[in-house]
């Protein structure tokens, strides 16, 4: 059932700020920092959605997602590969044993503007084709004019149709303006079933901010006190640097602890961000940076 | 004693490792002088004390102590150096604060950490706030120094002669710079006396002084305790006292200069209410809370140290406080991790720790946030006096420390009479996302500067003082050059 909007909690632009600051001046070093690094792999879903992606290189992201970087040892496995629903079948034939999932974007993805009978259409060929994970883009348009009870209704369908795959709805937040209606979208997103709620398309600036997230992640904190359940986050879209997925995971851990420290309930949707990582985990050994030339470009 | 708290469900799980801002670059000596005019000084007496890093109570340096003779003799080298500093032209004064406030600048890493090792502070305050704010402060008063003819039209300012400054330990570096650049801008000489606790950046203060060629006897820079303090305020040939402190002291100081030509501003105690109305971002307003309290260790006049939560929101609250407080990491002051670091000194310790024991005996219920305390040094937890009411004396005096005591509230007249029934009057804080509220409020809270979705926020353009006992005076802004000068 659609949950009372009217009194969720406010958020103060200035005061986010501050907050979300401070997380920011958290020094990660040594074993901390080498611990945090592999966390940030592991949750990653390595990502490609382009009109230009073809079967050869989503193929070759496959391995990639396998064998991030051979000549390092204990490098974990990303924790997904996520691509449009006509690649589902390639890359899970391309990752079968590995134990890496198969996310899909689907329900007209980016915009999400079309009937919900195309949506279940889309979803439906992901997860026919083998998808373990949706992530469905919330009807921006209708949220804004105010429809919530279209916006709970239709990701309630949504999730019906993804049968076993996990739903993650992409309440894309650079569309939503204020951090009152990411809270709000995120809520409508809970009830109405998400195990993930994720922040952006990448398709909009701006995607995935450390202010958003933090608004997310309180917003799945108040959820899990009132119905226990656990909802999954996932920023996406913007986030290419070591620095800054420390900066979430800090936030995370001092926002929702430990039981959210994994790729179980949190994702990084990203594509350059692997090669940055291993970079630096290269470093942390060697003492030294490596040229970009040493990581591989799938 | 301590109540059993329901489990933490969101602990943190990843432990940061250690973050120590290094102390290679910093040099400090074994023993420090006086600096009068202009020269470092052994004291007439030859007496010294020591120095000591709160976080583990190991000795840093020897101290020299002033005596009566020695604040003689720096009052003269003031009063000597007066007429030419007074007579200089303004835009030659600011010259001398911009070098200030640039040299400020430019050794801030060396003063951060040497502000952390003497008074205990994390350097994450010391980096991203004391210093800043010391230099800052300096630029501003530096830009008033030739405009004095346009802060006061037709009315000819003149200073006022020679200034007795005593500071205190909570903000060494930047207390020092509130008092010392407006003075300097509006053109009087000055004997300084820091804290006994923590001497030791107004005397790297000192050398920046020294370095500026500022004329000299313009600044002196007197080291000591209480006595030393009470010999300025004493001494005949004072002609302002500007204190900042307890309000005890500040009350013997008024009764010292009674019946004299000696002026004074006095920025005094507080005890701070900081009120959460149910309509406000309540994630944000706890963020608020941590602030207000656990700022400096609590070590802060204006601190948010009462709070009041309006009853409907008080559970949802204490239970989100609490939350936020099993994340601050108490503990070495020089690890950048490090939110709350040590007590500034013993003393102090021992009156927080007696004012955690009025409250148990008071039957006040405690909750103190779960965290390994280092073994050596002076530590307090972040501590809740929850279910408090006017009536108990943790409520009514000041603790200095990162002691909140909690009050529920239902309506508004009710917390504004809560709020102003205290002697004190230097802060407050409100919370709520209703504009017309804020202004109603703030125009009925008794103190000097009240913070509306935000606590303990500083600038040099922005005037700040007391009402009641909190003090009076401004320092800051343009109303801080009014203490500091007289008309024709």
């Amino acid at each position: 059932m659609l949950p009372k909007l009217n009194d969720l909690p406010v958020y103060d632009t200035v005061g986010v700020n501050e907050r979300v600051a401070r997380f920011g001046t958290r020094s990660i070093k040594s074993s901390s920092k080498v611990e945090g690094l592999k966390l940030a792999i592991s949750m990653i879903d390595l990502t490609t959605l382009e009109g230009k992606d073809t079967k050869g290189k989503v193929q070759q992201l496959c391995y990639k997602a396998m064998h991030a970087h051979d000549s390092f040892q204990d490098v974990p496995k990303v924790a997904a590969i996520c691509v449009y629903p006509a690649f589902v079948g390639i890359a899970k034939k391309a990752l079968e044993g590995s134990g890496i999932h198969v996310a899909s974007v689907a329900t007209a993805f980016p915009s999400g503007q079309s009937s919900i009978d195309v949506k279940l259409i889309d979803v439906k060929s992901a997860v026919d084709q083998g998808a373990d994970e949706v992530d469905m883009v919330l009807s921006r348009g209708e949220f804004l004019s105010g429809n919530y009870q279209f916006v709970f209704d239709e990701i309630a369908t949504i999730k019906e149709a993804c049968g076993n795959a996990h739903l993650k709805v992409i309440l894309e937040t650079g569309e939503l303006d204020t951090l009152d209606n990411v809270r709000k979208a995120s809520e409508i997103a809970m009830y109405a079933g998400a195990n993930f709620i994720k922040t952006s398309t990448g398709k909009i600036q701006p995607a995935a901010t450390l202010q958003v997230v933090y608004v997310m992640l309180d917003a799945i904190k108040d959820f899990y006190i009132k119905t226990g359940k656990m909802i999954g986050m996932k920023p996406a879209g913007g986030i290419s640097n070591s620095k800054l997925a420390l900066q979430y995971l800090v936030m995370l851990n001092e926002v929702l602890g430990e039981k959210w420290m994994n790729k179980d309930f949190f994702r990084f949707g990203a594509s350059s961000l692997l090669n940055d990582i291993l970079m630096q985990l290269v470093k942390t050994k060697t003492g030294m940076y490596q040229s970009s030339y040493y990581f591989s470009k799938d | 004693m301590q109540k059993k708290e329901d489990k933490n469900i969101f602990k943190a799980s990843w432990k940061y490792s250690e973050a120590k801002e290094s102390t290679d670059h910093i040099q400090i000596q074994k023993k420090y002088e006086l600096y009068i005019d202009g020269k470092y000084t052994k004291p007439i007496k030859n007496q010294y004390f020591d120095t000591v890093n709160p976080s583990n109570n190991k000795k840093i340096a020897s101290i020299a102590e002033a005596t009566a003779e020695d604040v003689d003799v720096a009052v003269k080298a003031a009063r000597k150096a007066f007429n030419g500093w007074s007579s200089l032209p303004g835009k030659e004064r600011g010259k001398y604060i911009f070098r200030i406030a640039r040299l400020i600048q430019e050794r801030a890493r060396e003063f951060a950490v040497i502000e952390s090792l003497n008074g205990g502070k994390p350097i994450r305050e010391s980096r991203d706030i004391d210093i800043p704010l010391a230099a800052n402060h300096f630029f501003y008063y530096a830009g008033w120094a030739d405009k004095l003819e346009y802060a006061f039209p037709n009315r000819k300012p003149k200073p006022l002669g020679v200034v007795g400054q005593i500071i205190p330990w909570n903000f060494p570096l930047l207390m020092a710079a509130w008092k010392l650049a407006p003075a300097l801008a509006t053109g009087n000489t000055i004997v300084l006396k820091p804290a006994e606790t923590t001497p030791l950046t107004a005397l790297k203060l000192a050398e920046i002084i020294h370095d500026s060629g500022l004329p000299k006897g313009v600044v002196n820079i007197l080291t000591g305790a209480g006595e030393t303090g009470a010999c300025i305020v004493n001494h005949s040939d004072v002609d302002k006292i500007a204190f900042t402190g307890s309000t005890a002291v500040g009350k013997f100081i008024s009764k010292a200069i009674a019946g004299t030509k000696k002026k004074a501003t006095l920025e005094l105690g507080g005890k701070g209410a900081n009120i959460i109305f149910e309509d406000a971002a309540i994630d944000q307003a706890v963020e608020g809370i941590v602030n207000a309290i656990f700022f400096n260790q609590g070590h802060v006049c204006c601190a948010g140290s009462r709070l009041f939560v309006q009853e409907s929101v008080a559970d949802l609250v204490i239970k989100k406080l609490k939350n936020r407080m099993a994340t601050l990491i108490v503990g070495d002051p020089l690890d950048k991790n490090t939110d709350i670091g040590a007590i500034n000194s013993k003393k102090q310790l021992s009156t927080i720790e007696n004012y955690i024991k009025i409250g148990l005996n008071e039957g006040c219920e405690i909750y103190q946030s779960e965290c390994n305390l280092p073994k050596e040094g002076n530590w307090c937890a972040p501590t809740l006096f929850l279910n408090v009411s006017q009536s108990h004396r943790i409520v009514q005096e000041e603790i200095f420390g990162p002691v909140l005591t909690v009050q529920t509230f239902r309506t508004i007249s009710e917390v504004i009479e809560k709020a102003n029934n205290t002697p004190y009057g230097l802060s407050a804080g409100v919370w709520t996302q209703n504009g017309a509220k804020i202004f109603h409020l703030t125009q009925k809270l008794e103190a000097g500067v009240i913070w509306a979705n935000t606590f303990n926020k500083f600038d040099a353009a922005s005037p700040f003082g007391g009402y009641k006992e909190s003090g009076y005076g401004r320092e800051g802004g343009m109303q801080g050059l009014n203490p500091y000068i007289k008309f024709e």
